[in-house]
C-alpha cells in the first residue's frame, strides 16, 4: 500500500495538525473560517471516497446523507432545549443512517453507472420530500437555530467562538480521518478494495459481496452524515440547497481533483475546489462555475490520478 | 368529472411522454453506442431552446428556429464529442460521467451568464384550439406530440436502413470488428453524439411554449430522462420510448391528487420497484 513508514506518516500528520491547530490564531477572520469549511468539505470528500476510491462505486447520492445529517441535527437544536451539542451529532447520524440503510439496500443491488444514476436519483428523492414538506422542513427557506455550546454535562459548558469551534471541527475531522485510515487498511477495507480489481472473483473466494457494499455505503453515509452536521453547527442552518445532487456532483469533483482512493487526496481536492472557487469567484462572480468546471473536465481527461497522483509522480520523477 | 380529468391527464401524459422520448432517446443512443452518459443532455437540451428563442427573434419563424437549433447544437454535440470524450474512449464508463458534468456546469452557468435569470419564451406556432371536455386545448401540444414521434420514427428509420445508420448499428454489436470493416469508429461516435445532441435541441425547442426556457430546465429533464433510460432498459430504444410514456402517465395521474413537485415521487418509486424486481429494465425481454 503505502511505501512510506508509520514514523513519516505520523510526523507528517503532526506537523499538518499542528499547522491547523495554528491556524486560527494567525489567520484573519474570514481565512479562519475557510480553513474550517474545508474541513468540514473535505471530511464529506473522505467518506465518499469509501465507496468512490475504495470500492470502486462512484455514487453521485452523498448530499443525501450530508443534507440528512444536517437536518437530523437541526431537529435535534431546535426541539430540545437548551440546544445539546452531543444530541445534535446524535439525530444527524442517526438521520444519516437511517438513510444510508435505505439506499444502501437498494443501490447496492446495482454496479457501476446504475449505481451512480441510482444514488443520484435517491438524493433527489429526499430533495423534493425537503424541499416540499414546508410544515416540518422549513421548504425552501430551509431552518435555522442557534449554536449550541460545546458543553458535557456537569464538567463544562463554554459557547463556541470562531476558535473553539475550529479546534472542535478539527479534532471530529482528525479522529475521523485516522478511524478511516485505520477502516481502509483492515481486512474489511482490504475486502473492499478487492471488489473494486474483481468483483466476481472476490464474490468467487467466497465473500458476500453485497453484505460488505451495504455496510461500506452505511459508513461512508454516517461519515458524511456527521460531515453535515458539522456544517449545520457551524452555519447555524440547515437549507434543501445542501441536499440537491450538485452538492453530490461537487463531492466528485473533490474527489477527482485530489486523487480518489488516498483519503488525503479528497481533503486536498476539496480545499483546492473551495480555493478556486473563491479564486475565480473575485472575476466571475456567481459563474465561478464555468473556469472550475472547465479545469474539471481538463483534469478528469489529463489527470486521472488526481492531483496528489499528479505530484506523486512528478516528486518520484 | 374525474372521469374528464383522467382522459385529460392521459393526453397530458402522452404529450410529455414524447418530448421525454424524444430527449431519452437521443441519452439511450448515445449510451448504446458509445458507454458514454451524458450527464450535459440536459444542458444541451436548454441551450438547444435558447438557440431558439434568438433564431425566433431573428427570423419570425418557429419552424427556422427547430431547423437552426437542432443544427447549432449537433454541431455543438460534435465539438464535444471531438474535445472531450474522445480521449476518454476505451477508459471506464464513469470517467465520462465525470467529464460530461463537469461540461453540465461550464453550460448551465454559461446560459445563465450569457442570457440572465429572466425566463424566455417562445411563442406558440399556431394558436388554434379544440374542446376536450372543459378546457381549451390548444392543437399544438398534440402537434409536439406527432412531430416528437415523427422524429423518432425517421431516427429509427435511419437505424434500420440508411447506410450510416447500418455503421452505427454495427458500431455498436462489435466496435473492432466495424473498425475492420473499414467503419470509421470514432466518426461514428461523433456522428452519434451529434444525433443525440441534435435531438435534445430539437426537444427544447419543441417544449419551449409550454413552460418558459431558462438555464436551470434541463436539470429536471436529464433527471427525467435518466429514470426513463434505466426503468426502459439502458440502450434500448423501444424501451425508452415505453418507459418515457409510462413514466409521464404515471406523473399525469399522480398530480390529480399530490402538486406536481411530489409527482416527481412517483416515478422514483417506480424507479426503485424497477430496480428490485426488473434491474434489467421494465420493457425488455427477459434476458436468457
Amino acid at each position: 500500500m503505502s511505501r512510506h513508514s508509520p514514523v513519516a506518516f505520523w510526523t507528517g500528520f503532526a506537523v499538518v495538525l499542528a499547522l491547523l491547530i495554528v491556524a486560527p490564531l494567525v489567520l484573519p477572520e474570514f481565512w479562519r473560517r475557510f480553513v474550517t469549511e474545508i474541513l468540514i468539505w473535505g471530511l464529506l470528500a473522505m467518506s465518499s471516497d469509501i465507496l468512490i476510491g475504495y470500492t470502486g462505486m462512484v455514487s453521485f447520492g452523498h448530499s443525501a446523507f450530508f443534507g440528512l445529517g444536517m437536518y437530523g441535527a437541526a431537529a435535534a437544536l431546535l426541539t430540545v432545549k437548551p440546544p445539546n451539542l452531543w444530541l445534535a451529532i446524535v439525530y444527524g447520524l442517526v438521520a444519516a443512517a437511517g438513510v444510508a440503510v435505505f439506499v444502501a439496500y437498494f443501490s447496492t443491488r446495482l454496479r457501476d453507472i446504475y449505481f451512480s444514476i441510482t444514488t443520484l436519483i435517491f438524493s433527489q428523492i429526499f430533495y423534493v420530500m425537503i424541499f416540499t414538506w414546508t410544515e416540518v422542513t422549513g421548504g425552501e427557506n430551509g431552518l435555522s437555530f442557534r449554536r449550541p455550546a460545546l458543553a458535557i454535562p456537569g464538567l463544562f459548558s463554554i459557547p463556541f467562538d470562531s476558535n473553539s469551534l475550529h479546534w472542535f471541527v478539527l479534532a471530529v475531522v482528525a479522529v475521523s480521518y485516522l478511524v478511516l485510515r485505520r477502516i481502509t487498511r483492515s481486512p474489511f477495507g482490504m475486502v473492499l478494495q478487492s471488489i473494486r480489481e474483481n468483483e466476481p472473483r472476490t464474490r468467487a473466494v467466497g465473500y458476500a459481496v453485497e453484505r460488505y457494499k451495504i455496510v461500506a455505503v452505511m459508513l461512508s453515509g454516517l461519515f458524511a452524515g456527521l460531515a453535515g452536521v458539522l456544517y449545520a453547527v457551524h452555519n447555524r442552518f440547515a437549507a434543501p440547497d445542501y441536499v440537491f445532487f450538485l452538492i453530490s456532483g461537487e463531492v466528485v469533483i473533490f474527489n477527482v481533483m485530489g486523487g480518489i482512493g488516498t483519503l488525503v487526496g479528497p481533503l486536498l481536492g476539496a480545499a483546492f475546489f473551495l480555493l478556486l472557487r473563491e479564486g475565480f469567484s473575485r472575476f466571475f462572480t456567481e459563474f465561478y462555475l464555468i473556469p472550475v468546471g472547465i479545469i474539471f473536465t481538463a483534469m478528469v481527461i489529463f489527470m486521472p490520478q488526481g492531483l496528489l497522483g499528479f505530484l506523486r509522480r512528478r516528486l518520484n520523477e | 368529472m374525474l372521469l374528464d380529468q383522467i382522459i385529460i391527464q392521459t393526453v397530458n401524459g402522452i404529450v410529455t411522454g414524447m418530448i421525454l422520448a424524444l430527449v431519452a432517446s437521443g441519452l439511450t443512443l448515445i449510451f448504446g453506442i458509445m458507454d458514454v452518459v451524458n450527464f450535459a443532455h440536459g444542458e444541451l437540451f436548454m441551450l438547444g431552446a435558447y438557440v431558439g428563442v434568438i433564431t425566433i427573434v431573428a427570423t419570425g419563424s418557429f419552424w427556422i428556429a427547430l431547423l437552426v437549433a437542432t443544427l447549432v447544437i449537433a454541431l455543438l454535440g460534435a465539438v464535444i464529442q471531438i474535445t472531450t470524450l474522445r480521449p476518454l474512449l476505451g477508459r471506464d464508463p464513469l470517467t465520462t460521467i465525470l467529464a460530461t458534468f463537469g461540461l453540465s456546469l461550464v453550460l448551465q452557468n454559461y446560459a445563465l451568464w450569457q442570457f440572465g435569470p429572466v425566463a424566455r419564451k417562445i411563442p406558440e406556432p399556431f394558436t388554434g384550439h379544440f374542446q376536450l371536455f372543459y378546457l381549451d386545448y390548444p392543437w399544438y401540444r398534440l402537434a409536439i406530440a406527432l412531430l416528437s414521434a415523427a422524429i423518432i420514427g425517421a431516427l429509427w428509420l435511419f437505424l434500420k436502413f440508411g447506410t450510416y445508420g447500418i455503421w452505427i448499428r454495427a458500431t455498436t454489436q462489435d466496435r473492432v470488428m466495424a473498425s475492420a470493416m473499414g467503419i470509421p469508429v470514432p466518426w461514428v461516435h461523433t456522428a452519434v453524439f451529434a444525433i443525440g445532441a441534435g435531438m435534445a435541441a430539437a426537444s427544447g425547442v419543441l417544449f419551449g411554449p409550454l413552460v418558459g426556457v431558462n438555464h436551470a430546465m434541463g436539470l429536471d429533464w436529464v433527471l427525467k430522462a435518466f429514470i426513463v433510460v434505466v426503468v426502459g432498459g439502458m440502450g434500448n430504444l423501444g424501451g425508452s420510448i415505453a418507459a418515457s410514456i409510462f413514466i409521464s402517465l404515471l406523473e399525469a395521474y399522480a398530480s390529480l391528487w399530490v402538486s406536481p413537485a411530489q409527482a416527481v415521487i412517483v416515478s422514483f418509486v417506480a424507479l426503485i420497484l424497477t430496480l428490485l424486481f426488473r434491474p434489467t429494465g421494465l420493457f425488455v425481454p427477459t434476458p436468457k
